[in-house]
């Protein structure tokens, strides 16, 4: 993976630019110790390192905004940070790059239960955003597997999904207004506690857009009711075809279940040596979770397992206690980490058209046969979100390289078959020079010309999410400033 | 001119020689240029298990409704007819839809035509043929610009093609109503439901004085609906007298009647519609009565006003330093140039919005003024 050489004239002017930056902002704020700045020099795509020139960690929207200001007169790249949980490598610094970490705007600014909103800084973890209105028995729908640790900055960055996206939608979907700094410093807000926008969707525009039109330093998000209850039933069976046709067969019944998580062969067998969650040893399993009052969940699930059963299942368990779901989400919710155990591995996001499901899986088999590295699969089904994950061994030279060109031949195939390279992870360096396999020259042009208009000399995470060569000349920056 | 293929539409902008006005149905006000109707229609795919549908943007929507009614699922966004309050004729499409993010009663509980909006393929001011996203559910793939070209107005470029996320249609209906509140307590009554655990799928506050009706929607299977309208019920007892309708065929009319304004259909004076924090809708109404004698219609939970008013107007000058914003929908050309068809934006976000223009409109050929 190829970043841009780093820009001499920066380099060699970091103690002037240190210096600024420590006029407008605490000393502590400012990192610019080797030994202290390493602690960012990668996300959690970890295969990627490279320290930062200095990190800023500003504790206001103002502070964001004197920092950035001073970076675009310096015309200094800034890669804006969350928690740093990226698997995309979307908060990876360069070498002259300043890290803006939004780690101490962490506070809850408002809860409306009235008006159904929370507003917060987005230095906040996602999960503390649901802890700050639970007790009202609210709840913040979007919950990505690093709930515990990622930051509403990141989540919006990378318009984060989850488990329960089926129904309740993504981090667009759940997010009504931000405060942003843009690149100039200049503070602007979108959206807010109106349903809609007043002209164009630019908060629509701001999500997911990695971190390369502006900073979010405050986000209005919706927040909800939470169900009754909730409850799961789990099906295996001999064949991903039935299982896939099963998802199918459920989603046309009108059914709209919370989640559906699909897990294959090798997940089921590792997870089964790491917790033992009691599954049955099938080449597919389904979790279809349901959510409502008792008698709701009750008459769903029944619907469910009555098309489980026309699709010749080796086993259907339906949980009937709170114990017996906890069992059944077990093996699921361990599937990375007992993945983890047996080997490295590369986690995949490509998203495809449901009903390409046995196909892909099909052909993601031949592949791992093909290049000799074992995969195993464990996703979100009910919309087709994938997570393959490659197993290879970090120590053996040439096996991530060969993981990496896996990797790429199945998000060339989910691109084949209708999907996308990525459902809810991002672009970041990882998949950025694949972009030309799913946009063509012109649909990638009218992509940056979005750059263009908010960060016009491209200073704002600029090696992110297009090609390289695509994005070159946008990034030559003769106007560093003295 | 009328384009039937995507290749023409291109054509046609690329030789443009002035302004274009872009219409699908042509339902809604118009504006200067030449007429340039996108009749690039049919369906391309349609995946009932996938929840998925690729049509044509100028596909009309009754076609599209149909469709999806033969396999019981349906646009969950619930988008308007405007035909009744502009008293216009012609046949919605869904590309008008989209391009101006029509969204009905149900955006409370499942979003507006923006969520549902999986990916566009359209053409730019330079006739380039551009798409964005795909057709799955779940794509960060690059930037929004699905979002950006919903509710654009084709300002921006002209839809050849969308992807939607359908939905079940629901089994069974009931709408709790509260008779006889004030606004005020009708909004709170209407805070209560869609803060509660029962999935309220409308809600929306009409009438005044004895006449007033505060209506709480849920949709679902048979059983749920009865026992979620049974909870609500019992929820906003305390706030009147309460009955629940449970009749199909009424549900559907009184949900149509929200939906489509259609208490302001046929009558004289200028339409508008505020959106605004949901508990600042009383307050908005009570000005708007006060300085207009403005009759008003909550829905999203207080969250949208449809006001009539008389002719000529200025709403945004009764809203006084309410977040949220007011756009005209229906006035004479005067009232429209002298007070704009769309809430100002503040300098810098305007500044944005320009500059995106300038890109993907260079010649600002597109909808002159409409968004401005």
């Amino acid at each position: 993976m190829q970043m841009p050489t780093p820009d001499q004239t920066i380099l060699s002017r970091k103690d002037h630019i240190v210096r600024r930056l420590r006029t407008v902002l605490p000393d502590d704020a400012v990192i610019d110790a080797p030994e202290e700045t390493r602690a960012y020099e990668c996300d959690a795509l970890s295969a990627y390192r490279c320290p930062p020139l200095a990190v800023v960690l500003p504790a206001s929207t103002k502070e964001v905004a004197a920092a950035l200001k001073i970076c675009h007169e310096e015309g200094v790249p800034v890669v804006p940070r969350g928690s740093g949980t990226s698997l995309a490598g979307g908060a990876l610094p360069t070498e002259d790059s300043i890290i803006l970490g939004v780690a101490r705007l962490n506070r809850v600014l408002e809860t409306d239960y009235d008006n159904r909103f929370i507003r917060v800084q987005t230095g906040l973890t996602n999960l503390s955003v649901t802890g700050a209105v639970e007790d009202e028995g609210f709840f913040y729908a979007p919950d990505p597997s690093s709930q515990l640790a990622c930051a509403i900055a990141g989540n919006i960055a990378m318009n984060s999904g989850g488990a329960h996206c089926l129904k309740y939608g993504v981090t667009t979907n759940n997010l009504m207004g931000v405060k942003m700094v843009l690149m100039d410093g200049s503070i602007i807000d979108l959206g807010g506690p109106c349903a809609d926008m007043a002209g164009l969707d630019l908060l629509g525009l701001i999500c997911g857009s990695e971190g390369q039109l502006g900073v979010v330093t405050e986000a209005t998000l919706r927040i909800l009711h939470k169900p009754e209850g909730a409850r799961p039933v789990m099906m295996g069976f001999d064949s991903n075809e039935e299982a896939g046709a099963c998802v199918s067969d459920i989603i046309k019944a009108g059914i709209l279940p919370v989640a559906i998580e699909f897990m294959d062969r090798p997940v089921i067998r590792a997870t089964e040596n790491f917790v033992g969650a009691g599954y049955p040893d099938v080449e597919a399993l389904l979790i279809v979770e349901v959510e409502g009052s008792e008698a709701e969940i009750a008459q769903q699930l029944a619907r469910i397992i009555e098309i489980g059963q026309r699709h010749n299942p080796v086993e259907i368990r339906e949980s009937g206690s709170a114990e017996e779901s906890a069992r059944i989400w077990a093996g699921r919710k361990a599937a990375f980490g007992a993945m983890g155990q047996i080997n490295d591995y590369m986690c995949l996001d490509g998203t495809i058209p449901v009903s390409q499901l046995p196909f892909v899986l099909r052909r993601i088999g031949e592949l791992s046969g093909e290049y000799g590295l074992g995969v195993g699969n464990v996703f979100h089904a009910g919309d087709g979100n994938m997570h393959p994950l490659i197993l290879y061994d970090a120590n053996k030279p040439g096996d991530l390289e060969k993981a990496e060109s896996m990797g790429a031949d199945i998000l060339k195939l989910c691109v084949e078959v209708g999907g996308c390279l990525t459902g809810e992870h991002g672009v970041g360096v990882e998949k950025r020079e694949l972009m030309d396999a799913q946009y063509n020259a012109d649909d990638l042009d009218a992509q940056m010309a979005v750059k263009d208009v908010f960060d016009p000399a491209w200073l704002l995470n600029p090696a992110k999410v297009f090609p390289l060569a695509a994005t070159a000349q946008r990034r030559a920056r003769p106007m560093a400033a003295e | 001119m009328m384009v039937t293929s995507e290749s023409e539409l291109a054509e046609a902008i690329a030789g443009a020689k002035g302004p274009l006005q872009v219409v699908g149905g042509g339902t809604r006000l118009p504006v200067s240029g030449e007429v340039l109707r996108v009749g690039i229609s049919g369906v391309k795919l349609y995946e009932p298990g996938a929840l998925t549908l690729v049509v044509g943007a100028g596909t009309p929507l009754a076609e599209v409704e149909d469709l999806l009614a033969a396999e019981g699922q349906r646009l969950a966004f619930e988008p308007m007819d405007y035909r009744p309050i502009m008293g216009s004729e012609g046949e919605p499409t869904i590309g008008g839809v989209v391009a101006a993010n029509i969204s009905g009663p149900r955006r409370v509980q499942a979003g507006a035509c923006r969520d549902f909006l999986l990916g566009v393929r359209f053409v730019d001011g330079q006739g380039r043929v551009i798409k964005s996203g795909g057709r799955v559910m779940k794509n960060v793939t690059g930037y929004d610009l699905v979002k950006l070209m919903a509710g654009s107005w084709g300002t921006l470029g002209v839809l050849s093609e969308v992807s939607l996320k359908v939905l079940p249609a629901a089994e069974a209906v009931a709408t709790v109503v509260v008779h006889g509140l004030e606004d005020a307590a009708a909004i709170k009554a209407l805070s209560r439901a869609l803060g509660s655990a029962y999935d309220v799928s409308g809600a929306a506050h009409i009438g005044q004085g004895t006449e007033a009706r505060s209506l709480v929607r849920v949709e679902g299977f048979a059983d749920s609906v009865v026992y979620r309208a049974g909870r609500l019920r019992e929820l906003l007892g305390g706030f009147g007298e309460i009955s629940v309708e449970d009749d199909p065929a009424r549900n559907a009319a009184l949900w149509k009647r929200i939906r489509d304004v259609e208490d302001f259909a046929g009558r004289a004076g200028d339409v508008w519609r505020l959106s605004l924090k949901p508990s600042d809708g009383p307050v908005a109404a009570a000005a708007l009565r006060a300085a207009f004698g403005a009759e008003v219609i909550h829905d999203w939970g207080g969250g949208l006003i449809w006001a009539l008013v008389p002719a000529g107007a200025d709403l945004r000058a009764a809203m006084g330093d309410l977040p949220g914003h007011a756009r005209i929908i229906r006035a004479s050309a005067d009232t429209v140039a002298r007070l704009g068809r769309f809430h100002p934006r503040p300098a810098p976000v305007a500044r944005l919005e320009a500059g995106l223009k300038e890109k993907y409109d260079p010649r600002g050929i597109f909808n002159p003024g409409l968004m401005g």
